[in-house]
């Protein structure tokens, strides 16, 4: 409703500064109407959400459509920041281990994937292609395929002092190792799609002048690199914020949960009597740190994901 | 010992020459080919080794006796669907069949609705473009896991988001708001009858389609704007109707774009787990599970895991097959604008 008082006075000024119009009147409202159509479709269970989080009644199930509920509020917000499942667990400590879980593994990945993707995109020797196709067949493999043997041979790592015994499964350092599992090929890919498009007069410049390769590789190729490594950390940091098969399966203590397992408490069966407006702040919480960082990169991130499918 | 090296290169110095571009490639390679090698690839070769045996909880314990050996009988049990535990519904062949309708029923929804708004988006002289791009990104940045979780409450039977919008409508026709208590999700007759999908299949449709198309909009916008606008006038000043320069000019120039993109949607959707998982949850009776959440559930609730293993040893070549396939489409275009 509100963007279509918006878009009302638009038409005078257009029309006046602009003498002969470049798509007719008739045309132009009838795109319009059909642009406002899909607008709200997008828009609909986004301002829902965002209504729902600011609903004040606490009541399990709201029962009306509402823009701003009346006696908006963020008490929901307030909750859920303090307790937002069963469990003794703040939402900070379920961010803090969402967000160890994503940067950890996203920055290890990105690490150590940019010099094998340097190797793919510049070296040529025997056994390129068997070992590109190697990291191919992986990366096409869901991480959900490799989850039963991951599970297994995590669970059979563990140490024992005294009373506790740390298993490596049960913990985020084996999700982590098992997230990294399927983040690294994804990183090698993507990299080696961006290294791909970086012109080479630069460095073969610099070993005219002698350069070798590490010096070629650190002094030239990682600099022209950095939005790629930018946004390849980025998406694992996003494919690692959101994980959700293996820590549901790998964790059991509530202390390590992480932001994803608890949405998912507070979604469907799980969910008997948390009130809507909770959840709805919690998936407010959850979205809106990617989202934002994710519209700012956009520019780079988009195009790069098909090159790093096909090629 | 400069001095040495310079008067007469040591056969050292000649093999250390010769062989620096590969050492290097294997030194930078090592890093990350060592850490797969330990949690990528031997995890995999362990699979396969487990896919032979009964892999059970009892043998999770860390004095446990190793599983016993059972040569091929877990794939066979997967085909015949004849599991060691009981599993209701369980058929690998229903399956495998949802799995590839689910793709190639989303993809070409998502394409087709994807060029059709970039070219909208695209016309001279529209209004309020920027603001239309904005709103339309919104889909892509907003993670699945959340999305999932959003719409599977926008299609609670009594107060989800989607049959009270419907209500609302259905007032200004006079048609009770009793009629829109419709079962998004558990409904277990199909809606269509001679069409074997149940409506939650519908629903995760119409969830996926508003998720999938911006993308496509986004690469088709690109591949628009460097197309010429000679071209067009060119086609319209030898009498070429709209629709004809569509045809004739747009979608050649698009293809090359689009079909990469396409090929991404197809094995995206394929494995699609976050929004199956948590949205439908493969229901009702099964029947809107894919591959990889029902590996899952063979791990997380069945606990089978030497069944489990097999069953994505299965995966691993079905998406092989499809990988192949894909290929073969991007191979088969690109010879068509050639």
């Amino acid at each position: 409703m509100a963007t279509q008082s918006a878009t009302l006075p638009k038409p005078q000024t257009a029309s006046r500064t602009r003498p002969r119009r470049e798509l007719a009147l008739g045309k132009q409202l009838l795109y319009q109407a059909i642009l406002l159509f899909i607008a709200f479709i997008v828009l609909f269970p986004i301002l829902w959400v965002v209504s729902l989080s600011l609903d004040p009644r606490n009541i399990s199930r709201p029962t009306d459509l509402y823009l701003i509920p009346p006696g908006a509020s963020l008490d929901a917000y307030r909750k859920v920041m303090d307790k937002p499942t069963a469990n003794p667990v703040t939402f900070g400590e379920l961010a803090l281990n969402s967000f160890k879980l994503a940067s950890g593994t996203a920055v290890f990945a990105t690490l150590i994937g940019v010099s094998a993707a340097y190797v793919f995109s510049r070296f040529d020797f025997r056994g390129r292609r068997f070992l590109m196709l190697m990291v191919l067949m992986v990366l096409m493999l869901p991480s959900i395929g490799t989850i039963a043997p991951l599970f297994v041979l995590l669970n059979k790592i563990r140490v024992t002092v005294g009373e506790t015994t740390f298993i490596l499964r049960d913990s985020l350092w084996g999700v982590g190792l098992a997230i990294i599992s399927g983040a690294l090929p994804f990183s090698i890919w993507n990299l080696k799609g961006y290294l791909d498009t970086i012109p080479r007069d630069l460095e073969e410049a610099g070993r005219i002048d002698g350069a070798s390769h590490n010096q070629v590789f650190f002094k030239i190729i990682l600099p022209l690199a950095v939005p790629a490594l930018a946004v390849t950390t980025f998406l694992g940091f996003l494919s690692g914020w959101t994980e959700f098969a293996l820590s549901w399966q790998f964790l059991t203590q509530p202390k390590d949960f992480t932001l994803s397992m608890s949405l998912w408490n507070m979604t469907g069966q799980y969910a008997g009597q948390v009130p809507w407006s909770n959840f709805a702040a919690m998936a407010l919480l959850v979205a809106t740190p990617v989202a934002v960082v994710y519209l700012a990169l956009q520019k780079y991130i988009v195009g790069g994901l098909t090159v790093g499918s096909v090629k | 010992m400069a001095a040495i090296a310079q008067n007469q290169p040591s056969r050292f110095d000649v093999w250390r020459n010769r062989t620096a571009t590969i050492r290097t490639a294997i030194l930078y390679l090592a890093p990350a080919f060592i850490v797969m090698g330990i949690i990528t690839f031997y995890p995999l070769v362990y699979q396969v080794w487990m896919s032979t045996t009964d892999y059970g909880v009892r043998n999770l314990r860390a004095d446990a006796p190793p599983p016993n050996q059972v040569g091929l009988q877990n794939y066979e049990q997967i085909f015949t669907g004849e599991l060691p535990v009981a599993i209701a519904n369980f058929s690998f062949w229903n399956v495998l069949a949802f799995n590839l309708v689910w793709t190639f029923t989303n993809v070409p929804f998502h394409v087709i609705i994807g060029v059709l708004i970039a070219v909208l988006l695209n016309v001279k002289g529209l209004w309020l473009k920027r603001f239309y791009r904005a709103i339309y990104i919104l889909p892509i940045v907003i993670p699945t896991l959340v999305i999932a979780t959003v719409w599977r409450n926008m299609y609670d039977p009594d107060f989800g988001a989607i049959n009270l919008l419907l209500a609302e409508v259905g007032k200004i026709f006079g048609i009770s708001p009793e009629v829109f208590k419709i079962r998004w999700i558990d409904q277990v007759d199909y809606p269509i009858s001679w069409l074997p999908l149940p409506l939650s299949y519908f629903a995760l449709l119409i969830t996926n389609i508003w998720l999938g198309w911006p993308f496509m909009t986004i690469v088709a916008t690109g591949a628009l704007q460097s197309i010429p606008g000679d071209l067009y006038e060119a086609a319209s000043i030898d009498g070429a109707s709209p629709r004809q320069s569509f045809w004739a000019i747009t979608v050649p120039l698009l293809r090359p774009a689009m079909v990469p993109a396409a090929v991404y949607g197809i094995v995206t959707t394929f494995n699609l787990f976050n929004l199956i998982y948590l949205l439908s949850g493969g229901g009702p009776l099964r029947k809107t599970e894919i591959l990889v959440t029902t590996a899952y559930r063979l791990v997380n609730e069945n606990r089978l895991y030497g069944v489990a293993a097999a069953f994505s040893v299965i995966i691993f070549f079905v998406l092989l097959g499809l990988t192949l396939l894909t290929n073969r489409i991007t191979k088969a275009t690109e010879r068509y604008d050639a």
